[in-house]
């Protein structure tokens, strides 16, 4: 048994640490945020350049062969700088379906250019009636000769706006909800018949929604076999749920500490608030919230690695750790915090929103406990 | 014991329904539906409404041009205005300056200033909360110094609800540093917004929301026929008229509409094959707020039963603050998760007059229920935070 970080881990977990807390303080954040495109396209360089793009990805296709201990360590990083650059949607989501399920000709035609911050490609994992099920594909991909023809509307499509490529799910075949009949499609942004409506989201990020309308694609944009995109989809959905808990627990400690240290220098009453015991008691309880959700969270990432058949269980059950700790955090921080804790101004409430908006990302808190009450562990 | 309805409650509450079935601008209830905030025309606009029916002020006695209703009248009006969606009634200058202006004012102050209350002339907002007062508000530092015939005003106020409309504040100020206890030299003073030295300064809510100000005072001249009751006595008037603001801030009526809509939303809101109200862990949390609300409301009118004969509201206002605001909060969780995916876009421009309704992504009362949810966090924090409410209950109703 060991929890600790070997000497590369440490070497990452550093420079991630240091890049945060030199380059990019909250104002900073702040402006990238609000910038046209939502992040900063330098900064996405930087994260080229040092390498993080390629941690997920194996020796053969450019990458570090990282496990998921790294992506941990890495988006919990990401977490405490509250970083909008969109790790998640081109590395983890698109990333994670490419290095499953692409060939070497789409590799080297799509996933050497994300490695080397050229291209952003994103996941479009959402229907909009589908709610949380992954399965519940109603796009359709309709067979026409030659090609393909792919109709029906995507929701949630983090950084949609940008993205060069979309990785689309659509039905070929099966019944709605079926996991077979799925196929994934390699769709650029300009194709024919593809509409994007961009949006900011609450959390200082960016999504779109998106429409197909006859929207043509070949043989060689099909990603893995035909009927049989599921497994990479779902495999990396769920790589990007632990992701965004690693996140979650990076936000839950900075919101923590930000709390802790507010109460000492907020005097009421001609004392600092810390000095309230019913104070004292709820950070206690903050800080129980995230230690128990580091352990979690070591314990889902270190499960998920070893691939067994308890990652399944380990994925919802860190999820919904985070869905009720990450809630319980967030509302408290800003409480302790006062009318400063509701204010655009301070940090806190942005940590928050990125908290609740996790909160609502592939599968609330109850539906991860639903999913649990029906294993047969 | 006795929790039906007279035949002339249930008349009244007929006439109310009728009212605004016919009498609430459809503009305005469509934005209500759709969670988009009401511009200050708006909310002027359908105060006048209210106003020619005669219901300007449903919480005044009769005498002062109020409608002199029963307390179980006023929980009937509630009741409908939140079944209609409708706005309540701004609170700043009906519930809040205007019965301390007619319970310690004096008769001039009464005539200058209840009319344009009644028919909404003058929009008041709050001056009590300081950067440095805010729980523990009897450290407040705004100074109001004494001068012949008026006050010179220097401070800052903060938290100050739709302070960018407001033609006049109601504050606190100190009078008197030299007090035994701090709650001794605070005045209750009227100001004009509209005069030099003033100055409104936005702070945007974590929504990015303009809807609270700090106002700054630089010499502002107050007369002091614009203090209200004596000098000194305003920490009594202000803690009478937090009274009245916790009673109010239950909101039992407006929880009551939300939950009813949740539930129908859920009967229609497809998640794959099956419609939310499928889902029994989340119904079951509809229903346990449903339990909570009747506890409430039944805390409600316990109160209102007890004023309605000759109790002044008392500390147990602060147990409807905390019962009432942790429920609007749980309510606005359920909606939340209700809306999952849709519930994160930041789409405030999408309610623009112009803006063209096809591109618009999801329903309003979706993809507002982030920001709702997070602007309500305030619920709990502001008009005495729930750490403060409890404070109170410990030491004035258990003693502790």
């Amino acid at each position: 048994m060991d929890f600790s970080l070997n000497e590369v881990q440490t070497m990452l977990a550093d420079s991630i640490e240091k890049f945060v807390a030199n380059d990019y303080d909250f104002e900073t954040r702040q402006k990238y945020a609000a910038s046209e495109c939502g992040y900063s396209k330098t900064v996405w360089q930087t994260f080229a350049d040092l390498g993080w793009t390629a941690i997920t990805f194996s020796e053969d296709d450019g990458g570090f062969d990282g496990s998921p201990v790294d992506v941990m360590i890495v988006m919990e990083r990401l977490g405490r700088g509250l970083v909008v650059e969109p790790y998640l949607a081109n590395i983890i989501l698109a990333g994670g379906v490419l290095k499953r399920a692409a060939s070497n000709a789409q590799k080297a035609e799509w996933l050497q250019p994300i490695i080397s911050g050229e291209l952003q490609a994103t996941l479009a994992f959402v229907e909009p009636s589908a709610g949380y099920d992954i399965n519940d594909v109603v796009t359709t991909a309709a067979r026409d000769r030659d090609l393909w023809l792919l109709n029906g509307a995507k929701g949630y499509v983090l950084n949609g706006g940008e993205a060069n490529l979309f990785i689309v799910p659509a039905r070929t075949s099966g019944e709605r909800t079926e996991n077979a009949g799925i196929t994934l499609f390699g769709i650029a942004a300009d194709a024919a018949g593809l509409s994007v409506r961009d949006y900011a989201t609450v959390d200082g990020q960016r999504a779109a929604e998106i429409s197909l309308e006859n929207v043509s694609a070949g043989a060689e944009q099909i990603i893995g076999e035909i009927h049989e995109g599921f497994d990479a989809l779902d495999a990396a959905v769920a790589d990007a749920t632990l992701a965004v808990c690693a996140e979650a627990v990076g936000i839950m400690t900075i919101l923590t500490e930000k709390t802790i240290e507010y109460s000492k220098n907020r005097v009421q009453f001609g004392v600092p608030i810390s000095s309230f015991q019913a104070l004292q008691h709820r950070m206690v309880e903050m800080y129980t919230a995230c230690e128990q959700s580091r352990s979690l969270l070591m314990w889902a990432a270190m499960t998920v690695a070893d691939g067994g058949e308890a990652s399944e269980q380990a994925i919802h059950s860190i999820k919904y750790q985070i869905g009720v700790a990450g809630k319980r955090v967030g509302e408290e921080a800003v409480q302790i915090h006062g009318g400063m804790g509701v204010t655009w101004e301070l940090d806190v409430a942005h940590y928050f929103k990125r908290l609740t908006a996790i909160g609502l990302m592939f599968g609330s808190a109850d539906w991860h406990l639903d999913r649990l009450a029906a294993m047969n562990t | 014991m006795n929790v039906t309805f007279t035949g002339e409650e249930l008349a009244f509450r007929a006439e109310v329904r009728a009212f605004y079935e016919t009498e609430f601008p459809q503009d305005i209830l469509e934005k209500q539906n759709q969670a988009i905030p009401l511009t200050r025309d708006d909310v002027v606009r359908w105060h006048k409404i209210a106003y020619k029916r005669g219901w300007g002020a449903p919480n005044w006695p009769k005498k002062y041009g109020g409608t002199g209703w029963t307390p179980i009248q006023k929980y009937i009006f509630a009741d409908e205005q939140a079944r209609a969606n409708a706005p309540v009634h701004l609170s700043f200058g009906v519930s809040m300056v205007g019965p301390i202006i007619y319970t310690f004012g004096t008769e001039e102050q009464m005539q200058r200033f209840l009319p344009d209350i009644l028919e909404f002339n003058t929009w008041w907002c709050q001056g009590y909360s300081e950067t440095g007062a805010g729980s523990d508000l009897a450290s407040l530092k705004t100074r109001a110094d004494l001068n012949g015939d008026h006050y010179i005003v220097n401070g800052t106020k903060t938290w100050t609800t739709l302070g960018q409309y407001a033609d006049w504040i109601f504050c606190l100020v100190r009078t008197n540093s030299d007090v035994a206890r701090r709650q001794e030299g605070i005045s209750f003073v009227l100001i004009d917004l509209h005069q030099p030295g003033v100055t409104v300064k936005p702070i945007l809510l974590l929504g990015g929301e303009h809807e609270v100000n700090e106002i700054h005072f630089e010499n502002v001249k107050v007369p002091v026929e614009n203090l209200v009751g004596e000098e000194g006595k305003g920490w009594t008037y202000g803690k009478v008229l937090l009274q009245h603001e916790r009673t109010g801030i239950a909101g039992v009526a407006v929880s009551k509409f939300k939950l009813s809509r949740l539930r129908a939303q859920a009967g229609r809101s497809i998640r794959g094959a099956d419609p939310l109200a499928n889902n029994k862990a989340f119904m079951r949390r509809i229903a346990a707020a449903e339990v909570e609300l009747k506890a409430l409301e039944y805390t409600e009118l316990r109160t209102l039963a007890s004023i309605a004969s000759g109790n002044a509201p008392g500390s147990e206002s602060s147990i409807l603050k905390i019962a009432g605001t942790e429920l609007r909060q749980q309510i606005d969780t359920l909606q939340l998760e209700a809306s999952g995916y849709y519930a994160l876009p930041y789409v405030n421009d999408q309610y623009a007059i112009d803006f063209p309704p096809g591109e618009r992504v999801g329903e309003g009362t979706q993809t507002q229920s982030s920001l709702l949810y997070f602007n309500h966090r305030k619920l709990s924090i502001f008009g005495g935070s729930n750490e403060i409410q409890k404070n109170i209950i410990a030491k004035h109703v258990l003693g502790l």
